[in-house]
């Protein structure tokens, strides 16, 4: 901190360019795409097949759901709440389709329902949140049971699969003719992101959120309808969520009752690892979009390079559960260095010890 | 400020009371849902099976709803109970066929000392890198899953592996008891009396109120959060055993699921998400609830797959009610205290 004395009355300005260009280079955001950027080419060098046009195509399309949801999560995150029905709706989107389709219904109507259905579980999601005044993670715990058992009861054990192929190429093929990299659904994804990212980072909606992560009451108090700002995003969510069981109803051509069982998981770790914090309040999308990439570029250089699914698993956990623990371990150890350079003892967990001065 | 007087604890009182209860609540949905099966089908509550199921089924289950609301309480969650069930499972079976010279109760310590040091991993990482329990045993979860699975593969144990006398635990009663269905009972009562008139247990319920206020107060929080995932591991540890036990056939996905469903007897008998409130007793009573209507259901012929959607309907009934009768309870409180104040701008 500066010791220039500050005037309490001047409005709050942006700060110093230095500042500004120190925070983008040495951020967290920053951190993650390096790391992305490190894995990626680690990957490049050593895993045999990792440079193929096809490895691209099949790490975005496996990660492509949680592309998606992690775009409105990581703003539900950042408002210090959390989302864990993602992955029953995802199944419940899924089954809706395929039950609609199945009943008759033309493609594009039996999505917008979904779509719909999507919408209005995530409302009721942020309905119990904000106006009951529940907390999300007991709710979204209860409505991941909810959606996942009517997501199983409506078709039970069945299947549906036979869709229009019109509506399969939309999903499976690839933007630049076969054997090339990207798929083309990936503009959806582009849209989507263009969309949240304007949303997050330049307009008052986006700092509201921030406001509200930092300090709900805060929040209300400078004016911010913080109850509607998360329904929607609640809403929002849902949606996304539901889209996305769309989505996997055409790439993998089956709507079943236990599609995308787990999903939240990797929803929930790739918005962490992408460096949002778990309280509120801090993070970014552009972080985030690469956590989701480099949770998909291990996941795809771990399978080429022959190693089972289920140490793949453990590679996310570990992963997850490493980015949350370094931040307090940074703290810890600035707390030695300082304590070492002031020789005093440090005495973690002591009443009154500072170290809660910043809650990561 | 005066003292308050404590009101008269009268018969009435103490009757009205036990009726306001959480648990005598859960108590008379269970019996109803099981004379409401008992009507349709005679043989789910009396006959030979039908009572040694009742009392069997859900001993798993209050268990692990147990171990849950140890943490719950302290205001934390433990998603990982369901995987340290199926490793410690795994464990038992691959015990017996390693060294089947190795004693039962050997075999049943080392297992649950297991579960204890998997409970441990989180406790640790809880308590000292400070970051919520939600994110870490999720987590946790991931990696003990996907150990497990890496190392059962597509292996599974079967009744042959395990020792007779091992597999008698699991169906035998004593004086219509089931022998399981004991366990659980005095781990329930264990568990009561730890958390209900023992200071390491009190002061979960204080941690779990306000741990900043408890850290002032000058309670090892660190340390009492550490043990209470301790708790919960051993607990889960010894569910994994009595999975093995009761099942016999143990593969690398067994018990996977059940972590939602402990939360889910937890919150329905009582102990709110928010930590600091509600009972051991409660939460074994929503377990047995649970179990008791996902059995009762395909009698009543509803079919199997609605369970799920149903449990997840309780848990949203069993938060939603939490909080209003929190609210009564906070106005009341409020009236009390300064009877001018309009109630309405006592809300929120």
């Amino acid at each position: 901190m500066s010791s220039t004395l500050i005037d309490e009355r001047t409005a709050p300005t942006a700060p110093a360019t230095g500042t500004r260009w120190r925070r983008l280079l040495f951020g967290r955001d920053a951190a993650i795409i390096a790391l992305l950027a490190v894995v990626w080419l680690v990957a490049l060098f050593a895993v045999p097949h990792f440079n193929s046009p096809s490895t691209l195509y099949y790490l975005l399309e496996d990660i492509f759901p949680v592309l998606l949801i992690a775009l409105p999560m990581t703003m539900v995150v950042i408002t210090g709440e959390i989302d864990l029905s993602v992955g029953s709706m995802v199944g419940l989107g899924s089954v809706v389709v395929g039950a609609l389709v199945q009943g008759g219904m033309p493609f594009g109507t039996a999505a917008a329902v979904a779509l719909a259905v999507g919408a209005v579980g995530g409302a009721l999601n942020g309905y119990l949140v904000t106006k009951v005044g529940l907390p999300s993670l007991a709710v979204t715990i209860g409505t991941l049971a909810l959606f996942r058992g009517l997501a199983v009861s409506i078709l039970g054990n069945r299947s549906v699969t036979g869709f229009p192929q019109e509506w399969k190429d939309l999903a499976q093929s690839r933007m630049f003719g076969s054997g090339t990299a990207l798929p083309s659904i990936i503009w959806l994804f582009v849209i989507l992101a263009v969309v949240f990212v304007t949303l997050l980072h330049f307009t008052p909606t986006g700092r509201a959120t921030y406001a509200i992560g930092m300090n709900d009451e805060a929040a209300r108090f400078s004016g911010i309808n913080s109850d509607r700002l998360k329904l929607g995003l609640f809403a929002a969510t849902g949606a996304i969520s539901a889209l996305a069981g769309i989505w996997f109803v055409l790439y993998y051509n089956t709507a079943r009752g236990d599609n995308a069982t787990g999903l939240e998981l990797s929803v929930v770790a790739a918005v962490l690892v992408g460096g949002v914090s778990i309280f509120g309040g801090k993070g970014g999308l552009p972080g985030v979009i690469a956590g989701v990439l480099l949770i998909g570029a291990l996941r795809s250089a771990l399978r080429l390079a022959d190693v089972s699914s289920d140490a793949i698993n453990v590679a996310t956990g570990v992963l997850l559960v490493v980015t949350v623990i370094v931040p307090s371990l940074v703290l810890w150890l600035g707390r030695v260095r300082k304590a070492l350079i002031l020789g005093v003892r440090v005495r973690s967990g002591a009443p009154g010890a500072p170290h809660r001065e910043e809650e990561l | 400020m005066s003292a308050v007087t404590a009101p008269e604890r009268t018969f009435r009182r103490r009757v009205a009371d036990l009726i306001k209860r959480r648990e005598t609540s859960v108590v008379v949905a269970i019996v109803l849902v099981v004379a409401l099966a008992t009507s349709v089908n005679s043989s789910f509550a009396f006959g030979r099976d039908g009572w040694r199921n009742l009392l069997l089924t859900p001993s798993l289950l209050v268990v692990l709803a147990v171990a849950q609301a140890v943490v719950i309480i302290s205001k934390n969650i433990d998603l990982s109970v369901s995987a340290v069930l199926g490793l410690t499972a795994y464990a038992t079976g691959e015990m017996f066929t390693a060294w089947p010279s190795l004693p039962i109760p050997v075999v049943v310590v080392v297992a649950i000392a297991f579960g204890s040091g998997l409970g441990a991993v989180n406790g640790l990482l809880v308590s000292r890198a400070r970051v919520p329990s939600l994110v870490i045993t999720l987590g946790t979860l991931y990696i003990f899953r996907g150990l497990g699975i890496a190392w059962v593969g597509s292996a599974h144990i079967k009744p042959s592996d395990v020792p007779d006398s091992f597999e008698r635990i699991g169906i035998a009663s004593v004086l219509g008891v089931p022998v399981l269905t004991m366990v659980a009972i005095v781990v329930v009562i264990v568990a009561a009396f730890v958390l209900g008139s023992t200071r390491p247990g009190r002061e979960l319920y204080a941690i779990g109120s306000n741990e900043e206020a408890a850290d002032l107060y000058g309670l090892r929080v660190q340390r009492r959060v550490f043990f209470s995932f301790v708790a919960s591991g051993t607990l889960a540890g010894l569910a994994g055993v009595m999975y093995a036990a009761r099942y016999v056939m143990v593969d690398s996905q067994a018990g996977s699921g059940l972590e939602l469903q402990s939360v889910a007897g937890a919150v329905v008998g009582g102990v709110a998400i928010t930590g600091g409130s509600g009972t051991v007793i409660g939460a074994a009573l929503g377990a047995v609830l649970l179990t008791t209507i996902s059995r009762a259901l395909p009698i009543v012929g509803v079919p199997d797959f609605w369970q799920q959607a149903l449990v997840g309907a309780l848990i949203i009934a069993a938060i939603v009610l939490d909080r209003v009768l929190a609210n009564r309870h906070a106005r009341r409180l409020v009236q009390e205290r300064e009877p001018n104040v309009e109630p309405a701008e006592v809300a929120r």
